[in-house]
């Protein structure tokens, strides 16, 4: 079934289209006449000179990525790929290595021995962030990735990306961590199961 | 061609050529900065020269410069199954006509080199005293030569698009061909009741009779609209752009131009700025004429109510200050227009193309077709 459309009415001076043309023209005339001939005060103007005067991002502001730190600074990374196999411009690749059979995490995770985000390629749609089980890749840097001329400059790996820290300036992420031996860690191992 | 005509013609194509080229880039600058303070921008304050610790950005007059120097640096790309020849020659085609249209634009009275510093009166121009009127050529066609001559860019538009084997060029430039024909034809009828007012197809002619009666545009007020209009649309600017359009066909005809031969195109459409406004200002705004002043210097007397106000207040002038006074004159009221249709371009939005066309056939043309009848039957009543 069709659906009415209910279109304006215009009055027969609006239609006659030229007294508008001389409105809008009165309009953009006062404009340009105000701006020209007399000082104009910072909040008069509609636009910022960008890279010397920044506007405030809101904080859900999607910036350039950043891996989260553990407390001894190693990254929060598990290297499970979730990122990965979520990002739909395929830009992250990672490539998981075992932890030393001495280290108590041995068993129970892995780490991330390659973890590189091709930002050129990167449609920063935060997929890769709301795919992440440990909160260990984030957006909430609040800066652009830095322009440059070389591709090269945009392949990000993982200490570039563990040395950018967050808008509030930490490495670390709120949320805790439980290391293997804190009194809250489950416990269990893949060796062990569930 | 005796050396007096030899060297005062190429003066004037100098001039000429000075006002156009030197429009031309200001008038890059001027868009920018002036929709910028029309919309309460910033506008262009980023190139700049640096000098001793100082930035100097003249309120972004340096745009322009380093535009030509991107444009003249940039890779110069031809489509590998563009027609080479034609693709390159589209760009001139476009560009050249609106440059030669200012050849027969009046931008002074005659002036007589010999009595530059003599307070000019008519008596005093003998058979030997040699005059040359302030304007390229007189051509007894006129007007029409204007209409020749501008009609000819439609023909770059056309060939940049068919020659660069795209189709959203070909489509571009079946758009502005189809655009500035019809319009060419609103155009030529507009004028019909100037030229039975003015009595003349020459330029100067339709100056002086501003100059003795009124100004075109109070004597021909829809010949002004229709014709202001018209001009509008064979620039091919906003509101009447739709040749380019980047969400429907990309860049339009120059959709693959790149480096200058870009820049011809986009030079071209100011330099059409530049020349609409000059025949405007000629057609209607009494071209160099400038109220209250005659070949002797100023006058302010006037006649009112069958009185002779300000009967004394009379300066004369010299030759040369009376036509020094014409030529700023003109090129101020040219700078006004040219103001005015920036104005235009950056208030209104563009029409969808069907409009353009029901505008064009179903408005203006009826329009100056009803302004001839009406010109004609006044004429018939002042003159019985
Ligand atoms: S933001 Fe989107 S595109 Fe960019 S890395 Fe994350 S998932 Fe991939
Ligand atoms: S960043 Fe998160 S989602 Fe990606 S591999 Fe590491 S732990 Fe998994």
């Amino acid at each position: 079934m069709g659906k009415l459309v209910n279109k304006p009415k215009y009055t027969m001076m609006e239609r006659a289209y030229l007294p508008e043309i001389a409105r809008g023209l009165g309009v953009s005339m006062r404009h340009f006449f105000k701006n020209t001939f007399s000082r104009r005060s910072k909040s008069e103007i509609v636009t910022v000179n960008y890279p010397e005067e920044k506007r405030i991002y809101p904080d859900r502001f999607r910036g350039v990525h950043r891996l989260t730190h553990r407390d001894d600074g190693s990254p929060r990374c598990v290297a499970c790929l979730c990122c990965s196999t979520a990002c739909p411009a395929q830009c992250i690749h990672i490539e998981p290595a075992e932890y030393d059979t001495s280290d108590p995490r041995y068993g129970y995770e892995r780490f991330p021995k390659v973890f590189v985000i091709d930002e050129l390629r990167c449609i920063f749609c935060g997929y890769c962030v709301e795919a992440c089980p440990c909160d260990a890749i984030r957006m909430d840097t609040g800066v652009h990735v830095p322009p440059s001329t070389d591709r090269a400059h945009f392949i990000f790996d993982k200490e570039v990306l563990m040395s950018i820290p967050g808008a509030d300036g930490t490495y670390e992420s709120e949320n805790p961590r439980h290391e293997p031996g804190d009194p809250s860690h489950p416990g269990l191992t893949r060796n062990h199961g569930h | 061609m005796d050396s007096f005509l030899l060297l005062s013609t190429a003066a004037k194509i100098g001039f000429a050529l000075a006002i156009i080229f030197s429009f031309a880039p200001v008038l890059i600058w001027a868009e920018r900065r002036q929709s910028a303070m029309m919309q309460d921008r910033v506008g262009p304050v980023r190139a700049n020269i640096k000098l001793f610790g100082i930035n100097i950005t003249l309120f972004g007059l340096l745009h322009p410069l380093a535009d030509a120097l991107k444009l003249i640096f940039k890779e110069d790309f031809v489509p590998p199954k563009a027609d080479k020849f034609l693709h390159a020659l589209a760009p001139i085609i476009s560009l050249v006509p609106a440059i030669s249209v200012f050849a027969v634009i009046p931008f002074g009275d005659v002036f007589y080199p010999e009595l530059w510093n003599q307070h000019f009166s008519m008596d005093l121009v003998g058979p030997a005293t040699r005059g040359t009127p302030l304007q390229i050529a007189s051509l007894n066609v006129g007007i029409l030569f204007i209409f020749g001559i501008a009609g000819t860019g439609v023909v770059g538009a056309a060939i940049a698009g068919y020659s660069s084997n795209n189709k959203y060029s070909l489509l571009g430039g079946i758009r502005a061909a189809g655009q500035m024909v019809s319009y060419e034809v609103t155009l030529g009828m507009s004028l019909v009741g100037c030229f039975m007012v003015y009595d003349s197809l020459l330029l100067e002619d339709m100056v002086h009779w501003q100059m003795a009666h009124m100004w075109g545009v109070m004597a021909q007020p829809i010949a002004f609209f229709v014709f202001f209009t018209a001009a509008i649309a064979e620039t091919k600017r906003i509101p009447f752009d739709v040749p380019e359009g980047e969400s429907e066909i990309v860049g339009g005809y120059f959709t693959e131009y790149s480096g200058m031969k870009f820049g011809m195109f986009f030079m071209g459409e100011f330099v059409e700025v530049v020349t609409s406004s000059a025949i405007l200002i000629t057609l209607f705004f009494g071209g160099y004429h400038m109220p209250f002043l005659n070949a002797g210097g100023w006058d302010f007397s006037f006649q009112a109510f069958g009185h002779v106000y300000l009967e004394n207040a009379q300066i004369a002038l010299q030759h040369w200050g009376v036509t020094l006074i014409e030529v700023v004159t003109w090129v101020l009221k040219l700078s006004l227009m040219i103001w005015f249709q920036l104005m235009i371009r950056w208030s209104l939005p563009r029409f969808r193309y069907d409009q353009i066309m029901a505008l064009c056939w179903k408005v203006l043309l009826p329009l100056s077709l009803l302004n001839i009848l009406i010109t004609g039957l006044v004429i018939i009543w002042n003159n019985s």
